[in-house]
């Protein structure tokens, strides 16, 4: 493939792909805890998730594009997480829903993973507890957005890194 | 049965094993001496006056640092007391935490039929921490002594199967004990933070 900066074909192409990848976003709905009601009520016909194409759930990581990480993570749920997002075939993205997938929120104890950026790449931070349908809506935008501007091939931009908040 | 009279039908009943009692706003407790809890528990589940059919609850309590810990300042600044308001009668009060044990253990009993309930409370030393299991008496006392032994590490004679319920196998230690440091963590992948 030629300079895809230089080359009129490839760019278009670039271009096209982003876009019927952001339209169809099939998605994994992660869903262990309370912002599971709040999920199903954005997915759901009165915020109508299906405007964005990304009403269409797959319960099976492989034919799944996004994981949506809906609810606190425990230590002994994270390899099962991460396993299912192993199991999601390229491109994949993943979207923190809610304040405990970001950063572990208001838990800071022996059983919960402090954001699930801790073992796997995130792309899109929804924070709240649990966010508001707007929030969701957001930052499914975003993550449009992301797909968009991503690159047919190639690497995917690197997540920025993980302010070191901890003390050891 | 009201609250006086289920504990005093226990204590006619058992006077030596029971130690203690107190109730509060209809709630009965009766603290009982190790070793007996077996036979107090049949009895209040065979008894025709008591037919305790329903276990409730089993969980425990740490009294490690008990009284031993400074109050912490928000609830020092809100004014929240452990006392009752004074319009609550408090007749019976709770005599405190146990002498020379550090775990107490609490097993919450209903009877559907007579639709009255009874807190059973039998203190556990922290050396050799085990009781016997009610499991043959009660069935669903299965997962809440197993939770009783993941979170607090009191082991329960005669219990089939008994394995942590809620944290993994690799997990070490009990975390509801008191002595379980705060800022321990333990997971299977990932940065321990």
């Amino acid at each position: 493939m030629t300079d895809p900066t230089t080359s009129f074909l490839t760019s278009r192409l670039d271009k096209a792909i982003g876009w019927a990848r952001k339209y169809s976003i099939f998605q994994y709905p992660f869903v262990t805890a309370c912002c599971g009601m709040e999920y199903m009520a954005t997915a759901c016909s009165h915020y109508d998730v299906d405007r964005f194409g990304a009403g269409f759930p797959r319960f099976s990581p492989r034919q799944a594009d996004v994981l949506f990480v809906v609810g606190t993570i425990s230590h002994k749920m994270a390899p099962v997480l991460k396993r299912i997002h192993d199991q999601m075939a390229e491109p994949k993205w993943v979207v923190a829903f809610g304040v405990c997938t970001c950063t572990g929120g208001f838990y800071d104890n022996y059983a919960t993973v402090m954001g699930i950026d801790t073992i796997m790449p995130v792309d899109v931070y929804i924070p709240g507890c649990p966010p508001r349908p707007e929030m969701v809506l957001d930052g499914l935008m975003k993550l449009q957005d992301k797909i968009q501007n991503q690159q047919t091939t190639g690497a995917r931009p690197t997540p920025e890194p993980r302010p070191d908040i901890f003390e050891a | 049965m009201n609250t006086a009279s289920l504990i005093e039908s226990v204590k006619d009943q058992f006077p030596d094993a029971v130690s203690d009692s107190h109730s509060y706003r209809g709630d009965a407790t009766l603290a009982l001496r190790p070793d007996s809890l077996f036979e107090v528990a049949r009895f209040l589940k065979e008894d025709s006056a008591f037919r305790m059919n329903l276990l409730v609850d089993v969980t425990a309590v740490d009294y490690l640092t008990f009284g031993k810990r400074p109050t912490p300042a928000f609830f020092a600044s809100s004014g929240v007391t452990v006392k009752p308001p004074s319009q609550i009668s408090d007749d019976d009060p709770w005599p405190g935490p146990p002498h020379g044990s550090r775990f107490t253990l609490v097993y919450h009993f209903y009877s559907i039929i007579h639709k009255h309930r009874l807190r059973l409370v039998v203190p556990v030393e922290e050396t050799d921490a085990s009781v016997n299991s009610l499991i043959s008496l009660w069935p669903g006392a299965d997962w809440l002594e197993r939770e009783v032994w993941d979170m607090f590490g009191i082991a329960f004679r005669g219990h089939p199967d008994l394995r942590r319920i809620l944290m993994y196998e690799e997990f070490e230690g009990h975390p509801l004990r008191k002595d379980y440091p705060v800022k321990k963590r333990q997971p299977l992948i990932g940065p321990a933070n």
